[in-house]
């Protein structure tokens, strides 16, 4: 059974609808993140989780009882904001000490609760500071460390690390993780980025104009798009203009350029019709002995030195666009050359129709 | 190693080049402080010469600071101190009740109203203390309609005079606070209290209010300041405050009412010294939170 469950939830604003339809199961000790670009409706439904924002339709339960009219001060779910939102008139300890005691928990509680949590932030001895003398990175962590004091059956973070930099994005979300697997919290975390969103969850969500365009795992999500726009907002795309060839065999023509797409046949398109294909960077490679069956050739328009990686856009022979790929930059190798015309090569069942059927990145056949 | 005859000259034209350009500069340097010093010399002269003046004066007396023995003997100035004192720190406490949960709401909840609430605070200036003082009398002087002899008591009387001073404070109070408000992200932190199990009360007096001290401070003291030597609505009440004192004086006295007036004054300062020292002390503990 979900703990966590948002059913048919529909948030209307006087200007315009931010959340419809949206259905979410989420398992006890789950990390589950919402993903999706500004306006998104992700903060919308994290806020109405947390009880800042009513549903104009639809529940929110937590372990089975509805909350969906509770105010927040009720609910015990925990929030940790992109803004910090430390209070800058206490110190670190009273900051999180502060839910411990709103609940009226006696001082020594408190003070041993506390302690217990500045360890498991790594931040013991900094209890006596106030936030403005602590770096970002650490006033997030006081945050999360505050939003845990209270024991909360969920925990909400609102693009937590958006607001510091890139270094301290990495280790301070890879901190998030183990902390959340150690407690085994129940965790809604809201991103606009993927890499966030696909290396920290167990679940992804993606969503677009307040609508959940798939759940999954992040492997399904980045490998089996279910729409389109899953395809395109998560990770890297090659997207190229492809004409039916024989949509029995799944045989399909890019500029001219013949190649099977490793699938049985393509539903609901006759011969001649034309679609999308889209090919992810990694999945294609340089003309060698051990390259896939697929290929293409064309001439290399640009080469982008990227330390461990040269990133290569190849202008496709029979104007049929640009593909961008990446090569290791292996000592010896050698770079490859602009204006050079090479072949490369990936596998048919890497490409994924955009425009075909239900708009599916995968064929459901094959992949049974 | 040698320096070239075409290198030397070129730096000698330089710097007599910089020289030519430095002597204009520090000479309208020099002009401006010239200007800065006359500026400052006439503010302080114009502030400080009736202070002199009056100081002079109140030292008239055959024996000097005579005025000042005779004042600080006088039973009535201090009990009409006390009593402006008094009405000063329940006008205060009355108006932070008032305005500072009424400000965070409307920042929080009701954002579209602040013209209004702006419009309202500032009817103070607009509306004369006369006018203001007329009304009350008119209408908690016992008569119709609300039969509510309020004018009649001292308890009655004192509860007008503060209420009218509350008015007084609005908009120094409101803009005040406001400001505060203004530099944290109230949302945010009314957000995360809720979050951590805290409701209205305690998000106000625990989260808001600390943050948000320095603020009313600021309007608490001006609040002391006009109220300590407010006279028209405390004569109009019958009200044994300070203004009605220093008038009375004024009318009845020669020395005296120098002696009081500078008493006054340093009150008034002290307020606003005050201010400056806890602004000082505050600076740096109070920061805007958040990132927008």
């Amino acid at each position: 059974m979900a703990f966590l469950e948002l059913s048919g939830v529909r948030k209307e604003f006087p200007t315009h609808v931010a959340v419809q339809g949206f259905d979410l199961e989420v398992p006890k000790g789950d990390f589950v993140s919402l993903l999706g670009p500004s306006g998104c409706g992700k903060t919308t439904t994290l806020r109405m989780i947390a009880g800042f924002e009513l549903p104009t339709a639809g529940s929110i339960s937590i372990d089975g009882e509805d909350i969906s009219r509770t105010s927040p001060h009720a609910r015990n779910v925990g929030m940790v904001f992109q803004s910090y939102a430390l209070f800058p008139n206490m110190n670190v300890a009273d900051n999180i000490g502060f839910g411990l005691r709103v609940r009226h928990l006696a001082k020594d509680a408190i003070r041993r609760k506390v302690a217990e949590l500045l360890e498991l932030i790594h931040l013991s001895g900094k209890g006596g500071q106030y936030p403005y003398e602590l770096s970002g990175g650490m006033q997030q962590r006081v945050a999360l460390a505050r939003a845990l004091a209270i024991e909360p059956r969920v925990l909400l973070l609102d693009e937590p690390l958006s607001a510091l930099d890139a270094k301290i994005r990495v280790s301070l979300r890879q901190e998030i993780r183990s902390i959340q697997r150690q407690l085994g919290i129940t965790t809604v975390y809201v991103t606009h980025d993927q890499e966030e969103a696909l290396s920290l969850s167990d679940t992804v969500v993606v969503m677009s104009e307040g609508r959940v365009e798939q759940v999954g795992p992040p492997a399904t999500i980045y490998g089996a798009p279910a729409t389109g726009f899953v395809a395109r907002f998560v990770g890297q795309l090659n997207v190229l203009d492809a004409t039916v060839v024989d949509a029995g065999t799944g045989q399909v023509s890019i500029g001219g350029q013949t190649v099977r797409l490793g699938r049985r046949s393509i539903p609901g398109s006759a011969n001649g019709a034309r679609l999308s294909v889209a090919i992810r960077p990694e999945a294609i490679a340089l003309d060698g002995p051990e390259a896939p069956t697929e290929q293409l050739e064309g001439i290399i328009d640009d080469v982008q030195f990227l330390g461990p990686v040269i990133r290569v856009r190849l202008l496709l022979d029979g104007d049929a666009g640009t593909i961008l790929f990446d090569s290791f930059n292996r000592p010896g190798s050698g770079q490859p050359e602009q204006g050079r015309r090479i072949t490369v090569r990936f596998p048919g069942s890497a490409c994924m129709l955009l425009d075909a059927g239900a708009d599916a990145g995968h064929d459901p056949e094959e992949e049974a | 190693m040698t320096t070239s005859p075409s290198a030397v000259s070129g730096i000698g034209a330089t710097q007599g080049a910089m020289a030519g350009h430095a002597k204009p500069a520090s000479q309208k340097r020099r002009r401006n402080r010239i200007v800065w010093w006359i500026v400052l010399v006439a503010g302080i002269g114009y502030f400080v010469l009736p202070l002199i003046a009056t100081f002079q004066v109140s030292l008239g007396m055959t024996v000097p600071f005579k005025a000042y023995t005779n004042t600080f003997n006088d039973p009535k100035f201090w009990w009409s101190l006390i009593y402006s004192a008094f009405c000063a720190v329940l006008t205060i406490l009355a108006a932070s009740l008032l305005i500072v949960p009424t400000a965070y709401w409307v920042r929080l909840k009701v954002p579209r109203m602040r013209p209004a609430i702006e419009f309202i605070t500032l009817l103070p200036f607009v509306v004369p203390p006369v006018v203001l003082v007329f009304g009350l009398v008119r209408l908690y002087g016992g008569g119709p309609p609300l039969q509510l002899p309020l004018t009649s008591t001292d308890i009655g009387g004192t509860f007008l005079l503060v209420a009218a001073y509350v008015v007084l404070s609005l908009p120094y109070m409101y803009r005040s606070v406001d400001t505060g408000l203004r530099a944290i992200d109230i949302q945010s932190l009314t957000e995360a209290a809720q979050s951590l199990g805290a409701g209205w009360p305690t998000i106000i007096v625990r989260v808001i209010l600390p943050n948000v001290r320095l603020a009313v401070l600021g309007g608490a003291f001006l609040t002391f300041a006009i109220v300590m030597g407010e006279y028209t609505i405390a004569n109009f009440l019958f009200r044994p405050a300070f203004g009605p004192y220093l008038s009375l004086l004024g009318r009845t006295k020669t020395f005296e009412p120098a002696a009081v007036s500078l008493i006054s004054f340093g009150l008034t300062w002290l307020a606003m010294g005050m201010i400056a020292l806890i602004g000082r002390k505050s600076r740096g503990r109070v920061t805007v939170v958040g990132v927008k």
